[in-house]
């Protein structure tokens, strides 16, 4: 091994910056779970006999299900015996009604990701429904969205507060049964976000929701939901960073988006749950199911994700183009380091006529990591001039990891366009040796780099997120950048 | 400014330069001739510290200071400058974004304050226009999709940045037509002074017409055979480098 591709190695391999754990008394479950379980976090969450019997549903369906075994990852068995089903910090009961409620300890935890809510919140005007563990402790913001329309709330809440929405909604793209994850997630799902946008509204700000995960041994099950009527935009943002430990934890994650006709919804993702560490110990399991609806004519969603975090990671945001004309796209930046194993991508599904579709995926891969996308493009037979461009691009750090490529395409009609487009480089010494002999140093180099190969997708993400996902990266690779 | 001392290197067992020496005073332009495989590119990138060379004997000093021993960065900061033979491409990151990154690194090793992206922007207007490129070039990607010409041009225009205080040229005439090969050199010219020095690789004379050296030095199988002014390079053009082999190096070895 040249000393290069050991100096290459030497800097990716740095410890996770944000590990640290917040000492906060939990409510917590004792593993295992059984149709007690279920209904103990239906009754917790005082929920209505459809929604207990929606899980419960679930739950029988999940029984007598499997683990899927195809994604190209490997990992020990897990036991869902033995991972706690619910966790919530004490004071759930007498919910804080402003940021100065809050559990100072806990907004000190956000202060430490360098995520300080009420400046963001207030600087940014962006409104935060952070969700710490399983229940929501803070939403600001709320008066101004509602003075649009727009009802963005925890999903618990929006059970209680809108159960007809959210009745007609919840599982209508992601069905209970779909997969695995997904129906042990609707078995068990403890909190997440709920979105509405109502006909003709262009939602006022940008929505974002951080996700934490600070329970030992407490799997995380967030459900999210967002229908976007007729005519109306709205862009979520979606980041999460998680707290240093040695047991894996699960994290199986719903996210369902609705857009009805000329609608349209971008969702963006920074993920950066704790990897493990260098040795491969400890981690988040990642396994999600995001897929979006465009059932409206000209509908478009939009996903992007920018894939740091997570020991494994097993998420394919997907398109269901039903409405004439819609539009799907998927841009992502997956980073593997380490021992980390990533198996994602897309699937587009073309229903509609002249419905349209675009892929770019960036995968990155250094340690002894493993990277793999996947994609599906499937054209059905009424799907008159569809078209999609998928362009997959894999870059090496070093010579022990590894980069794959799975491109799935049925076309059932022979007017659909279908390009596909897919390279792999190594990061190449001659490019760090290049900016070197500029004078800049290796580290700034490789984040160059690494960030000139994703600019496709970056450019797509809201501007105050792509700098927080250069900056991860930046994490992710080199140390001292960011 | 820059001293050679009895350099042997070799790569990945296999020995390419065989004890060279050289001294390169403030404001001279030095020419490094000699057929393909006698390690005129092996020269360079040992200046600029390029990775997996071995070097296994003799020393390089650089104002003073020991070259061999500073990462590429550093030499890059202390004002060595490779034009290189085949610039990288380096997609989505601008051309500006790299060379206001470099010259700030530049300047901050050098206690000067970091340019502002106005100021940035004046001065590569400056240093791009005698180069017949336009300032569009900043916008798109380090080399991606230039042309062979535009790349020379391009590494040019980066020294013509940097303001280094010795350059190296490897083989920048390569692969350039004559218009080109007059921009580059009066890019060049330009930029000779009484405190900046030049080694000028370069397989072929024709370059020298137009840059021309203060000295010659011919390499061959690893070693200077030969050293001489700027004719040195003519009489090359007129007898070829098989006369290197075949009358001095015989000459030198037996004593002659």
């Amino acid at each position: 091994m040249s000393s290069a591709v050991e100096q290459l190695e030497g800097l990716t391999a740095q410890e996770y910056k944000y590990g640290f754990v917040t000492d906060i008394d939990q409510e917590t479950l004792p593993p295992g779970l059984t149709e007690d379980t279920v209904r103990f976090i239906s009754a917790k969450k005082e929920e209505p006999e459809w929604l207990l019997d929606w899980r419960l549903k679930a739950f029988r369906h999940w029984q007598g299900m499997t683990e899927p075994t195809w994604p190209n990852v490997s990992y020990p068995k897990i036991d869902y015996q033995s991972i706690s089903y619910y966790a919530a910090p004490k004071s759930a009961d007498d919910k804080p009604k402003s940021l100065d409620e809050v559990d100072p300890e806990l907004l000190a935890t956000y202060e430490k990701l360098g995520i300080p809510l009420e400046e963001r919140a207030v600087l940014a005007g962006v409104a935060v429904d952070a969700v710490f563990d399983s229940v929501s402790v803070a939403t600001t913001f709320r008066e101004k969205l509602a003075d649009a329309g727009v009802i963005f709330m925890s999903i618990s809440e929006a059970v209680r507060e809108h159960p007809e929405l959210v009745r007609k909604y919840l599982g209508s793209v992601v069905p209970p049964s779909d997969n695995f994850f997904a129906a042990l997630n609707s078995a068990v799902f403890s909190d997440g976000s709920f979105v509405f946008i109502p006909k003709g509204v262009t939602c006022p700000m940008e929505l974002s929701t951080y996700f934490r995960i600070n329970a030992m041994n407490t799997g995380q099950f967030e459900r999210t939901l967002i229908v976007a009527e007729d005519d109306s935009y709205v862009s979520y943002l979606e980041g999460c960073t998680a707290p240093m430990r040695d047991e894996n934890q699960l994290h199986a994650a719903v996210v369902e988006l609705v857009a009805l006709e000329n609608a349209r919804i971008k969702y963006s993702t920074v993920q950066n749950w704790y990897p493990g560490d260098k040795d491969g110990n400890g981690g988040i399991y990642n396994f999600v199911t995001k897929r979006g609806a465009c059932r409206g004519k000209r509908s478009k969603i939009s996903w992007t994700q920018v894939e740091t975090g997570s020991a494994i990671t097993w998420k394919y945001p997907s398109c269901i183009l039903i409405g004439d004309g819609s539009v799907g796209e998927f841009y992502s930046v997956a980073v593997t380091n380490n021992h980390q194993q990533a198996d994602t991508g897309t699937k587009m599904i073309h229903i509609g006529q002249n419905t349209t579709s675009t892929i770019v995926s960036k995968g990155i891969s250094a340690g002894v990591s493993n990277n793999s996308y996947r994609g599906l493009v499937k054209i059905m037979p009424k799907a008159e001039g569809a078209r999609n461009f998928s362009q997959c691009d894999s870059m090496l750090m070093g010579d022990r990891c590894g980069a794959h490529t799975f491109p799935y395409l049925e076309v059932r009609n022979k007017t659909a366009q279908v390009e596909h487009e897919a390279t792999t480089s190594k990061i190449g010494e001659d490019q760090i040796f290049y900016l070197n002999q500029r004078g800049i140093e290796t580290e700034d180099a490789v984040s160059m780099i690494v960030n000139g190969f994703c600019k496709e997708v970056f450019r797509e993400l809201p501007m105050e997120f792509a700098v927080e996902a250069q900056k991860l990266l930046g994490v992710s690779l080199e140390g001292s950048v960011g | 400014m820059l001293q050679v001392r009895n350099l042997h290197v070799s790569i990945e067992g296999q020995k390419i330069l065989r004890g060279i020496d050289l001294d390169v005073q403030p404001g001279t332009v030095h020419a490094v001739m000699g057929p393909n495989g006698s390690g005129k590119s092996t020269l360079a990138s040992v200046l600029a510290g390029r990775d997996g060379y071995e070097i296994e004997e003799g020393s390089v000093t650089f104002e003073g200071q020991d070259l061999l021993d500073m990462d590429p960065e550093i030499r890059a900061r202390e004002g060595v400058f490779l034009a290189f033979q085949y610039p990288v491409e380096v997609p989505g990151v601008t051309t500006m974004y790299f060379m206001r990154e470099a010259i700030n690194a530049v300047r901050k090793h050098r206690g000067q304050a970091e340019l502002s992206a106005g100021e940035f922007l004046k001065l590569a207007r400056e240093k791009i226009n005698p180069l017949g490129m336009e300032a569009d070039m900043l916008k798109r990607a380090i080399n991606e999709g230039f042309s062979g010409g535009e790349k020379k041009r391009s590494e040019i225009f980066q020294m013509a940045m940097l303001e280094p205080k010795l350059a190296v040229l490897d083989e920048t005439d390569s692969g350039l037509d004559i218009d080109a090969l007059k921009i580059v050199a009066d890019g060049v010219n330009s930029l000779r002074s009484a405190d900046r020095s030049f080694v000028v690789i370069t397989h072929y004379q024709r370059l020298l017409n137009y840059i021309v050296p203060d000295y010659v030095h011919v390499l061959s199988d690893g070693r200077i055979e030969l050293s001489g002014d700027k004719n040195l390079a003519l009489e090359l053009e007129s007898r070829g480098y098989g006369w290197i082999n075949d009358e001095v190096v015989p000459q030198a070895a037996a004593g002659v």
